[in-house]
């Protein structure tokens, strides 16, 4: 018995985009967090009993703090509680959990860190630990409000896509890659399935190692509910059936180890 | 004070457990946990084959509750007997194995199989509300609820645990039914059956359409169910149903249970069980209780 959920302390929360918001609390999780890990969130309202899972987008190991940065996804959600939390309050967490993204592979190599909507903040603290040969940040937003930009062009070379075109490519991250005839050697990326699904064929088709974040409904976020199965590709060992569990097995998989 | 409760003749420490698939097998909340602590641990329903349970999403969020259907994905008894059993032994805690099947034989070869296993009671998942073949079909009718218990106890070498249904116009019928059959004790409720429709995308929030509704909001539905078995049946009851306070496990105590689960609370916070258990200790001393018996249905 070593671990327990926390009440942090909120440092800082700030809307940085429209529904998009930036908060650093202080927690024992940042202590081992790595990129691609998530924590679970929960709210104080007991009507709301599940835990939100949210990427690890920054840390800072010296403060033990961690950023999340988190879309409100609609009226009276768990999310919208969230937001209107202030620093100063306490939110319960447990972290960090899941297995995140083998950064150290890309030594030496060229990368594509590619995240789309609300799977761009994990790509942040990935590449500020990255160490690589080429580091090309492919990011997908729907419109111009393209939230983490700036830090992300201090971390690497940044290639943009947006939905409407109002800034970078318009279309998708798999658009902006053609667009720029950006190569790359190993891949890391975080998005809505369509997405990866996208860049998992690409992978495949041109043989390149790809690590991708998947996502799924949760209840326990530990691993012991089987509520968020994805398919893979062999039989699973602890399942002992074609299923791993996304928060305990992933959320970060090698895209030729299961099926999206 | 004593904490001990006696389920059908085995002592468990306290009477908190948790609720069949909501704590796995107990290896990844142990992190979170001191087995040590609980009454019991009871285990994910487990069948004689690998079952690979229903397409996501699984679980879907409800006001005060949730609605699952995983579908009993489970590895199978062999894997569960090789790896799932030692690990549990190593704790200072009684070991109830939930179990599931498609057909009475189904059944029967996981309870034979378990006959030479170091467990202490086998509890039976007649009520899954999540799989068409399997479970609900003995659970919603009485004379079908009686043969399957009378076939299971003639394998079975731990005292056996029925698993009710919420989803029956008579409850106490059902407590009766499998009385008859032979059980040595009933545990209820199993989850209700429910539906959630996401008005955006126009469709079933949930692969099943349908799942299982459990949380705080069905409290009062398995409290009052609890009382109506209780009243019903002379086997100890294990009351379940949305238990995530020390006061919602001495409520359904009072209301006839012998000993209490705790499930979807587990998903809210992991430690959950442990503050239970403190809390009715607490309770008890307060009220001058020297026994959980001496609690138990007291509310007439
Ligand atoms: C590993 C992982 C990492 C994630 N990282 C981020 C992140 O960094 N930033 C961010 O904004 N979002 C992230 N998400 C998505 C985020 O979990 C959901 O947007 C959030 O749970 C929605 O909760 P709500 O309170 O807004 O919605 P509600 O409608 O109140 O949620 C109801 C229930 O559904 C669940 N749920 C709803 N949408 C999703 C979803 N897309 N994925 C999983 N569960 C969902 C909720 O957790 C909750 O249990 C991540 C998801 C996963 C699986
Ligand atoms: C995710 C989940 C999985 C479950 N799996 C099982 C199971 O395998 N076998 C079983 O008998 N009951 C199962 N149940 C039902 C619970 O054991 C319990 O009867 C029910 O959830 C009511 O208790 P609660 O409100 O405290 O969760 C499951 C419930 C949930 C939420
Ligand atoms: S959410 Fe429970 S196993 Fe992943």
């Amino acid at each position: 018995m070593t671990r327990k959920r926390e009440d942090a302390e909120i440092l800082s929360q700030e809307r940085i985009a429209k529904d998009i918001y930036s908060m650093w609390i202080r927690t024992e999780a940042a202590e081992t967090a790595q990129p691609g890990q998530f924590i679970s969130m929960y709210t104080n309202d007991g009507s709301k009993l599940l835990p939100r899972p949210i990427s690890i987008c920054e840390t800072d190991r010296e403060a033990g703090s961690l950023r999340v940065v988190y879309r409100v996804t609609g009226k009276n959600t768990g999310t919208e509680i969230f937001s209107q939390m202030k620093a100063g309050d306490t939110i319960p967490v447990i972290g960090p959990l899941g297995n995140g993204f083998p950064y150290e592979r890309a030594e030496g190599k060229r990368v594509f860190l590619m995240g789309g909507g609300i799977g761009v903040p994990p790509v942040l603290e990935l590449a500020k630990r990255m160490k690589c040969d080429r580091k090309q940040i492919v990011v997908g937003y729907r419109d111009e409000e393209t939230f983490l930009r700036d830090e992300f062009e201090q971390n690497g070379e940044v290639y943009i896509s947006t939905e409407d075109g109002s800034v970078g490519t318009k279309g998708n991250v798999m658009d902006a890659i053609r667009e720029n005839a950006l190569e790359a050697d190993i891949i890391y990326a975080c998005g809505p399935t369509p997405m990866l699904r996208a860049i998992k064929k690409y992978a495949e088709e041109n043989g390149i190692e790809c690590y991708i974040s998947l996502e799924e409904r949760m209840a326990c976020g530990i691993g012991a509910c089987l509520a968020c199965v994805c398919q893979s590709k062999e039989k699973d060992e602890h399942s002992n059936v074609h299923n791993k569990r996304i928060c305990k097995d992933g959320p970060v998989f090698l895209s030729t180890e299961v099926e999206i | 004070m004593n904490m001990k409760v006696n389920i059908a003749g085995v002592e468990w420490k306290n009477p908190v457990t948790v609720a069949s698939g909501t704590f796995g097998s107990g290896e990844e909340f142990s992190e979170f946990v001191d087995l040590n602590r609980l009454g019991a641990v009871t285990t994910k329903g487990v069948a004689n084959v690998p079952w690979s349970g229903n397409p996501t999403p699984r679980v879907a969020e409800v006001y005060g509750g949730m609605m699952n259907a995983v579908g009993l994905q489970n590895p199978g008894i062999d894997v569960f007997c090789r790896r799932d059993i030692p690990f549990l032994r190593k704790y200072d805690t009684k070991i109830i194995v939930n179990v599931c099947g498609r057909s009475t034989e189904d059944y029967c070869e996981v309870v034979e199989r378990l006959a030479e296993e170091d467990v202490d009671m086998l509890e039976i998942n007649i009520s899954c509300p999540n799989v068409k073949e399997g479970g609900i079909a003995f659970g919603q009718n009485p004379k079908a609820a009686e043969d399957i218990t009378k076939a299971v106890k003639k394998y079975a070498r731990q005292p056996v645990i029925m698993k009710l249904s919420p989803n029956v116009t008579s409850i106490a019928e059902m407590a009766k039914a499998v009385e008859a059959g032979g059980a040595d004790a009933v545990s209820l409720i199993n989850t209700i059956t429910g539906m959630k429709i996401d008005i955006n995308r126009k469709t079933f929030v949930l692969a099943n359409r349908t799942g299982g509704v459990s949380g705080p909001a069905v409290h009062p539905i398995a409290v009052r169910m609890v009382y109506e078995a209780a009243n019903a049946v002379r086997v100890p009851i294990i009351g379940m149903g949305g238990i995530s306070t020390a006061e919602d496990a001495i409520e359904m105590i009072l209301a006839g249970a012998s000993a209490v689960s705790v499930g979807t609370a587990n998903f809210h916070n992991p430690a959950v069980t442990l503050e239970i258990i403190d809390g009715i200790e607490r309770y008890m001393e307060q009220q001058g209780f020297d026994s959980v018996e001496a609690m138990t249905g007291i509310v007439k």
